[in-house]
């Protein structure tokens, strides 16, 4: 045991350490190697524009190679291998697209990832904006909002534990320790073995995701709220607004580009959803979504790179849009600079 | 703050957010609280009865004998037989029975006949049975009964799962992976952010749109790719695959769009007057940026710092695909998710395990909550 803390203490200093030095180092040598100087006839020769022009490309190496090598060569790649077999070799054509284009798993997984889509975005602004909504009128507003922020730090993994106790299910009769199957006893129900009841047990998995995110949204939201003016609020008011005009017609409109952004974030999490659903299911009982059917292709049974590949860029598909958007926003963003 | 509340009376309106906000933290905090309690609770009382009751007593069934006919000891003329049929103190009988379908046919103190002796058991667990002629046979009679347990907590859970489990190699594995995996990109994201800043380069804009583009890139696109470059050149050099090295640059290339981003935002945010002047003094950009850039952006590099330490700390997929499930090796979360395929029954140690592993983000998380908030603003409010 001692032994492997000392081994991890030391590759996390080595680790850092070669960072620091590269960083270090590679500006030391810079300023070394290119050095202003006197020409023989006594001239004063500055480098310094020669320093200047590489010196920014020294602080972008390391970024630049490790986005390339780790994201940007893998895309590249990934659409190769979507044409090839098993094992990556072997030309073959759009017979893996045929192939998820037919296949029962696949589609399944669409269908619930879309459904994912639909659902888990808008339950989590309409609560985000809820909780930040009320939170500002009561005085024990920030305690509400870390509670509610608090799933933010669990692990989706961690989350799947405490939401599989929650669904927990025993025999009729006996008594529950899952607190909704105790809760549908005690009005009179039957309990349900819940994670396994299609299709309701996708939506049991979507709460998961809504428990974590809302928190997310509310703190966006919240300092979004806070950033309308006063002003616009009281001249609605003093024209005889009611509350919930103000709210959906003065206060929406102004936050509403806050409000597209926790969906597109929230959107973007939902489509690469994979820990919740190998958790609770595996994709059983029908609730298979993308990233986890790429997994199981990947490195379980499956082991077809192809397919794997196929089903990997269908989530880089869907995403394209909302990349689309963000650049966009991003441009937007620097021309206002 | 005396505003009305969606038309209805101040009054009204002010209870009815109470409660609603109210309703919502509850079911939020519900779970969480469940899974803490659960995890301290004995592991036998654990399973037979719910989280929520744990303050009460909660009863279980048991079945003990009577001693034997050697322990028969003579008080005022009858033979009698003297027993304990609870060993821990604090229990206590609820009701007992002489057959296993009738457990509570009779009170404590009720004295019933039982294979020719008077029987009575006491509610602390003592028993009594008497008979006027000496115990002619050695029965050691079956009694059943209701105990009543009080309340418990324990850290056996706890200690088990971190002796036998391996719950505590994987809690140093974790910590392994995510330490160098939070500073490594923070400290190249800064130095890129800086460039983009306040550097002048050919194709600035070009390649930080690029950086942009990438924070959508689904970091399962990345994994085959990756994987299969592992595997060449770990036969190649004739080293393991999987390794701390390949999930650290992992971990850092996929968080380095959003702390590239993130950090951009802020350190082009910096008075350029400060900057410029430093300039003047003859300082080069390398000297800017560590002494007075990074100084000045330590709330921007901690925000993305606990951001990144969450992601980290909390990643399954990664580090499934990347690190191996031996126990050098194996992550919280890989191993909790294990646990949940092989030990799904077993909520003690279940409970205790998600714990261990959510604790250590939920210190970071209530200590530096104030930074993370404002981290996640620079991102998204901004030009909002």
């Amino acid at each position: 045991m001692i032994e492997q803390v000392l081994s991890a203490l030391l590759a996390v200093v080595a680790a850092i350490g070669a960072s620091v030095t590269y960083f270090y180092g590679s500006n030391w040598l810079l300023d070394r190697l290119v050095t202003d100087r006197r020409t023989a006839d006594g001239t004063y020769v500055s480098r310094q524009k020669t320093r200047d022009a590489v010196r920014p490309w020294l602080f972008l190496a390391p970024a630049l190679l490790v986005l390339g090598v780790y994201l940007v060569y893998p895309v590249v790649e990934t659409l190769r291998l979507s044409f090839f077999g098993k094992s990556g070799d072997g030309f073959v054509g759009l017979a893996n697209w045929t192939w998820a284009v037919g296949n029962d798993g696949v589609r399944t997984a669409v269908r619930n990832n879309v459904v994912w889509l639909l659902v888990v975005p808008s339950l989590s602004t309409v609560f985000g904006l809820l909780v930040a909504t009320l939170a500002d009128r009561v005085a024990w507003g920030n305690v509400a909002k870390s509670l509610v922020f608090m799933p933010m730090a669990i692990s989706f993994v961690g989350a799947s534990v405490i939401w599989k106790f929650v669904y927990d299910y025993r025999g009729a009769g006996s008594e529950q320790i899952g607190i909704l199957n105790a809760l549908v006893v005690a009005l009179g129900g039957e309990p349900q073995a819940w994670i396994t009841v299609e299709p309701w047990n996708n939506f049991l998995l979507m709460v998961i995701l809504v428990w974590i995110q809302t928190g997310f949204a509310m703190v966006i939201l919240s300092a979004a709220l806070r950033g309308v003016p006063e002003e616009t609020i009281e001249a609605a008011r003093i024209d005889g607004a009611s509350d919930v005009a103000v709210f959906f017609r003065i206060i929406i409109p102004q936050i509403f580009s806050t409000i597209l952004v926790v969906w597109t974030t929230i959107t973007i999490v939902v489509l690469k959803i994979f820990d919740i659903v190998a958790a609770m299911t595996n994709g059983q009982w029908g609730t298979e979504v993308l990233a986890n059917a790429m997994y199981n292709w990947m490195f379980r049974g499956g082991g077809h790179f192809g397919r794997g590949s196929v089903i990997a860029l269908m989530i880089m598909i869907a995403v394209i849009p909302i990349m689309a958007y963000n650049i966009r926003r991003f441009r937007e963003e620097e021309a206002r600079r | 703050m005396n505003r009305r509340v969606l038309g209805l009376p101040l009054t009204w309106g002010k209870l009815l957010v109470h409660l609603g906000l109210a309703a919502i933290v509850i079911v939020w905090t519900v779970p969480t609280l469940g899974l803490f309690v659960s995890s301290l609770r004995d592991k036998d009382q654990l399973i037979t009865s719910g989280w929520w009751t744990a303050l009460t007593a909660s009863e279980q069934t048991a079945a003990g004998r009577l001693l034997g006919r050697d322990a028969e000891a003579t008080d005022d003329g009858r033979f009698v037989l003297r027993g304990d049929l609870l060993e821990a103190e604090n229990r206590r009988i609820v009701a007992f029975g002489l057959d296993q379908t009738d457990l509570r046919a009779h009170a404590p103190g009720d004295a019933v006949e039982l294979g020719g002796l008077t029987f009575t058991l006491f509610e602390d667990g003592t028993y009594e049975a008497t008979s006027p002629t000496p115990i002619a046979e050695d029965y050691r009679e079956r009694v059943f009964y209701v105990e009543a347990i009080p309340p418990t907590f324990t850290l056996a859970n706890y200690r088990e799962v971190l002796r036998s489990e391996g719950i505590d190699r994987a809690f140093i594995n974790t910590f392994t992976v995510t330490i160098p995996a939070t500073v490594i990109p923070i400290l190249i994201a800064a130095f890129a952010a800086y460039a983009f800043a306040w550097m002048k380069f050919p194709g600035r804009q070009l390649f930080f749109a690029i950086v942009v583009g990438l924070l959508v890139v689904p970091l399962q696109m990345s994994l085959i790719p990756l994987l299969r470059m592992y595997n060449d050149i770990g036969a190649a050099f004739g080293v393991p695959s999987k390794t701390y090295l390949g999930i650290w640059l992992a971990h850092t290339a996929f968080g380095l769009p959003l702390a590239v981003y993130l950090l951009r935002n802020y350190i082009g945010g910096l008075p350029r007057d400060i900057i410029e002047s430093a300039q003047l003094d003859g300082a080069s950009h390398f000297d800017v940026f560590t002494r007075l850039v990074l100084p000045l952006s330590v709330p921007a590099l901690a925000s993305f710092a606990i951001f990144q330490f969450l992601w980290v700390w909390n990643d399954l997929l990664v580090a499934l695909v990347f690190l191996g499930k031996g126990e050098d090796q194996i992550v919280l979360t890989s191993k909790l998710r294990e646990m949940l395929g092989s030990r799904g029954d077993n909520w003690e140690i279940l409970t205790s395990s998600a714990f261990v592993s959510i604790l250590v983000p939920l210190m970071v998380f209530f200590a530096l909550q104030r930074y993370f908030v404002r981290g996640l603003l620079a991102g998204s409010v901004k030009g909002g």
